[in-house]
């Protein structure tokens, strides 16, 4: 299950050499995005949701530390048992020492990103806790032992086939079977055993509500209910960006959420929790795990408005033909790679580069991260941090040096263009990666600017 | 009204007939045009690296170069972008930043907002397919991007319907990225070929003759990958369509 360091261009190249799986992969993604692009078309208010949303989220992380304390007030009265954990390690000590006291041995889990982000899994299995992942792609992906491709749709690498062969030989059903109908069903009445045998239920969080202290999930599936109703513990794990000030506001970001992310109008369950049911009792983990110092960081706060809706890695080019576990981050695509950095920057040095800056995820955020802007104020801070390639560096210190004299500029057009003469043979040689798959331009035999002194009488 | 002439450095060495159209462009239409010698690129390859050191001498150099001028027009939306844009970190100190920054223009946008153009003399009688450069559309907004949902609009294509003859096609996905990338190109070489491989793909799909756009940066990556596999898809600047520089 661990990941982390990686070079993107490397994991890519793997991934894009694979063809008709490259080609699969991106219409999947792409009809999600048209998808969205459909839902968020339907509302002509939309550009007007996405304003309110980020001057939302920009209130909310400017004052973060009273409404936080507002939310555990509120959330106490309620009956909610509060934790604060600073790391990812902390977090799930404490989820540990909860399921410990009641002496759970099986828990059942809702989609989270933020338990795949404090390796939860990992930390309960080896102290004899078995988690069961109830959200069919995040089950899939466990089955798998491999972390999600995207945080919405975790499965979305696998083939319908694959996951016939996989149920095959963990649930048993028929070989072969790649009727998504009949195995959806299949994981359904496994995982409902599960349900029933489960002792506790965790969960994420996609808003917590300052001035009620109640927590608000969203699933399609129905799993974070039946996994918090069951069983007589409910722990819910959020990061500290969760909070939003009014449950008014949900009216906001329930209607971009899932618009963004997979164009239903809302999903399908979209649940309330407001204290523990009788006898039981209910916690929220609230996570900060690297979070502070991203609000610290004047060019990145922003980032943490994120609603996790997964938008940016559906319409990005580059994730949707390299796959999420190109990235080597818990969190794949434009977000991850603004995410990533803040962790860990020399580990995931390369990808704030794996980008063509186009901008797509940027107008595509239902909260307005500039998300390319970031990823380039990241690469910035690579160079700054001495970890650019050293080859890179050099090349970049020279082009400036020569770019800042037009007599040098002159004489360095024209080697390159005499070098663009040399047969094709020394042309394209292992260095020219650029001559890979494409043809270099025909050099021509004058550049514009020798041509205009030549004709500037004739041009003025 | 003075205008200086930025032809970007790849295009002032590679395809100097790009420039040589644009500046023909703005002739038609009796604009007093300049092209300053001094001129030598606007930074980006060092800017889109995270260099932003680098850039602060060339971005300098730019500004002392251009400020002379009204209007800087400059047939790329990407370098238009850099000086707009990206010049503020490195260069608001440098006297002229201000002026220069917010006079430097991208053709087509300068001939639909500056000139307001409403007609132009000449015909293409081809069925064409428009690349949509990413920093012209979401830097620069010349069109409504296809994420946006507000009222849609587009300064090029608004120019290219007045080409007598010419048949836009309509592309699946009209607004995906080619995969270019300036350094990108290179860093992500598998990734940015199949992008490229997959826009023209679209444009032969919707039965393009022609293939133009506002970047020729976004064409040369795609012209490479075009006359390597012998697709049946001519590459040109948006500019020597709007001069009528070709037939």
């Amino acid at each position: 299950m661990t990941q982390m360091h990686t070079h993107h261009p490397k994991k890519a190249a793997a991934f894009v050499s694979d063809q008709a799986r490259t080609t699969w992969h991106n219409k999947a993604l792409w009809f999600v995005r048209q998808k969205r692009d459909k839902a968020a078309a339907s509302l002509p208010e939309w550009e007007q949701l996405r304003d309110t949303a980020a001057q939302i989220k920009a209130h909310s992380l400017s004052n973060l530390d009273e409404y936080l304390e507002e939310f555990e007030r509120n959330a106490q009265a309620k009956g909610i048992t509060i934790h604060w954990a600073a790391t990812g390690d902390e977090h799930n000590q404490i989820v540990y020492d909860i399921l410990k006291t009641h002496q759970v041995r099986e828990v059942v889990k809702s989609k989270s990103m933020l338990t795949e982000e404090c390796h939860l899994n990992p930390f309960l299995e080896k102290r004899g806790i078995t988690v069961i992942d109830t959200d069919l792609g995040e089950r899939i992906v466990q089955l798998r032992n491999e972390p999600p491709s995207h945080i919405v749709l975790p499965a979305i690498h696998v083939k319908k086939e694959e996951i016939g062969e996989l149920f095959h030989e963990h649930m048993g059903t028929k070989k072969g079977a790649s009727d998504p109908k009949y195995l959806t069903e299949s994981a359904r009445l496994d995982l409902r055993k599960k349900f029933l045998d489960a002792e506790a239920g965790i969960t994420g969080v996609n808003f917590a509500v300052a001035e009620t202290g109640s927590v608000v999930v969203c699933t399609n599936e129905g799993n974070a209910d039946l996994g918090t109703v069951l069983p007589p513990i409910h722990i819910a794990c959020m990061g500290l960006e969760k909070i939003i000030p009014k449950q008014e506001n949900l009216g906001v970001f329930l209607r971009l959420l899932a618009r963004s992310a997979t164009g239903q109008p809302i999903t399908t369950y979209s649940s309330h929790f407001n204290g523990p049911q009788k006898g039981s009792e209910m916690h929220v983990v609230i996570v900060d795990n690297g979070r502070s110092e991203l609000l610290s960081r004047k060019k990145f706060w922003r980032s943490l408005s994120c609603i996790r809706c997964g938008a940016c890695m559906n319409t990005c080019p580059i994730y949707r033909r390299s796959g999420g576990h190109s990235y080597g981050y818990v969190i794949p695509g434009p977000i991850g790679s603004v995410l990533a950095p803040n962790k860990d920057l020399a580990a995931h040095k390369s990808l704030p580069f794996a980008s063509t800056l186009c901008g797509s995820c940027t107008d595509v955020c239902p909260v307005k991260i500039d998300l390319h802007h970031q990823l380039l104020a990241w690469r910035e801070e690579v160079v700054k941090a001495g970890k650019l390639n050293p080859g890179k560096r050099l090349a970049m210190k020279l082009t400036s040096w020569v770019l800042q004299s037009p007599q040098r500029y002159k004489l360095a057009g024209k080697c390159a263009r005499l070098a663009m003469k040399l047969p094709r043979v020394f042309l394209y040689n292992p260095l020219n990666i650029w001559g890979r798959q494409r043809d270099l331009p025909p050099a021509p035999p004058e550049s514009f600017q020798e041509w205009y002194t030549k004709n500037r009488d004739k041009n003025s | 009204m003075k205008i200086g002439l930025f032809i970007p450095c790849y295009v002032d060495q590679l395809y100097p007939h790009v420039a040589k159209a644009t500046l023909t462009l703005l002739q038609q239409l009796n604009l007093d045009v300049d092209y300053p010698l001094a001129q030598t690129c606007c930074g980006q390859p060092m800017g889109n690296t995270g260099c932003s050191d680098d850039v602060k001498p060339v971005a300098e150099h730019f500004i002392k170069t251009f400020k002379p001028y009204d209007y800087i027009v400059c047939p790329s939306g990407s370098c238009t972008s850099m000086v707009r844009n990206h010049y503020k970190d490195v260069a608001s100190h440098c006297e002229g930043y201000d002026h220069v920054s917010t006079r430097t223009m991208e053709l087509c946008e300068f001939l639909v907002d500056v000139i307001q153009i409403k007609e132009i003399n000449a015909s293409l009688p081809y069925r064409v397919g428009l690349h949509q450069s990413c920093h012209g559309l979401r830097e620069l907004r010349l069109a409504k991007s296809s994420e946006r949902m507000d009222a849609p609009f587009s300064k090029v294509t608004q120019l290219l319907a007045m080409v007598k003859g010419i048949e836009l096609v309509e592309l699946d996905r009209k607004d995906e990225c080619c995969g270019f990338g300036g350094t990108f190109a290179i860093a992500e070489e598998a990734i940015s070929c199949q992008m490229g491989k997959d826009r023209i793909a679209d444009h032969l799909q919707a039965g393009a003759q022609i293939m133009t756009g506002i970047d020729m940066s976004c064409l040369m990556h795609l012209n490479g990958l075009i006359t390597r596999n012998g697709d049946p898809l001519r590459v040109v600047h948006i500019a020597e369509i709007l001069a009528g520089t070709i037939k």
